[in-house]
């Protein structure tokens, strides 16, 4: 399900009024689909390089199940706010969901020997590694990330 | 989203069973249970379960993918069997090494290697 595109200016508008992408969408695995495949043909037409498209893709595919599914508890009642924007050189993504939140610092490392037997706990390490900058706000419900199209990255 | 195609494609060579991944990506939640639950009949059909992932054709995958691969490699851990992943590109074994699953599986190169690795 779709949102709306918009021109308005973002506080990060840095393109010079590209618009942006925004969705509003349930809490459903299909709908996530749906807005990552939209954000990674806005990322396709502005030319990113192979490596950070793939690191877009994980990183959006990991922050869409943490907000649909660890933030909203597939809660068909709630729903999960997205905006993206995409210019030649970078892109950038708010992700926000209606959940109860999170600490960042609560969240153990699953890279520890005790921790690399465990089946789940590793999508915001893997955000955090292949998104240039990764930061929650709200109490952990809003995540803004982003990614330069920049060679080697 | 189910798939038109098994997710999986499955060969026996001597006592080796082979999983290639017929699918691209690896990451949509009903194609994960069903690879999960696949790979899970292989281990339970043989005592000491000798299993090798062929990731040849994989271009993608998930911290949920990632999950249910330890769940396998704890599985066939418990049966004191042997779990070999083979075939990674580059991409994708960069996630194995950020997340340090790179030191809980054994990784080989090639399908030759990781077949030659197994202890009898």
């Amino acid at each position: 399900m779709a949102g709306t595109n918009h021109n308005g200016k973002r506080p990060s508008d840095s393109g010079g009024g590209k618009p942006s992408l925004r969705f509003t969408i349930p809490s459903e695995y299909a709908a996530g689909r749906d807005v990552q495949k939209q954000i990674l043909d806005g990322v396709a037409a502005n030319g990113f390089n192979d490596q950070s498209t793939f690191a877009i893709k994980l990183a959006l595919e990991e922050a869409l199940i943490n907000a649909i599914k660890h933030g909203n508890k597939l809660d068909p009642k709630k729903t999960v706010k997205i905006a993206a924007k995409v210019t030649p050189k970078v892109c950038e993504i708010e992700i926000e969901d209606q959940g109860p939140g999170f600490s960042r610092s609560d969240v153990p490392d699953p890279t520890l020997e005790e921790n690399i037997e465990k089946c789940s706990g590793r999508g915001i390490l893997l955000i955090e590694a292949y998104m240039d900058k990764a930061k929650w706000d709200l109490g952990g419900r809003r995540l803004k990330m982003s990614k330069k199209n920049a060679p080697g990255k | 989203m189910s798939e038109t195609m098994p997710p999986l494609s499955v060969t026996t060579l001597k006592d080796v069973r082979i999983v290639e991944f017929t699918n691209s990506k690896i990451l949509d939640e009903a194609n994960i249970a069903d690879i999960g639950a696949t790979l899970n009949t292989l281990i339970d059909e043989r005592p000491q379960p000798k299993l090798l992932l062929d990731f040849a054709t994989v271009e993608h995958l998930s911290s949920a993918a990632l999950g249910m691969l330890i769940n396998v490699n704890n599985r066939v851990k418990q049966k004191n069997g042997q779990l070999r992943l083979a075939n990674i590109g580059p991409h994708i074994l960069e996630v194995f090494v950020i997340t340090k699953l790179n030191k809980l599986f054994r990784i080989a190169t090639t399908r030759t290697e990781a077949l030659a690795s197994y202890n009898t």
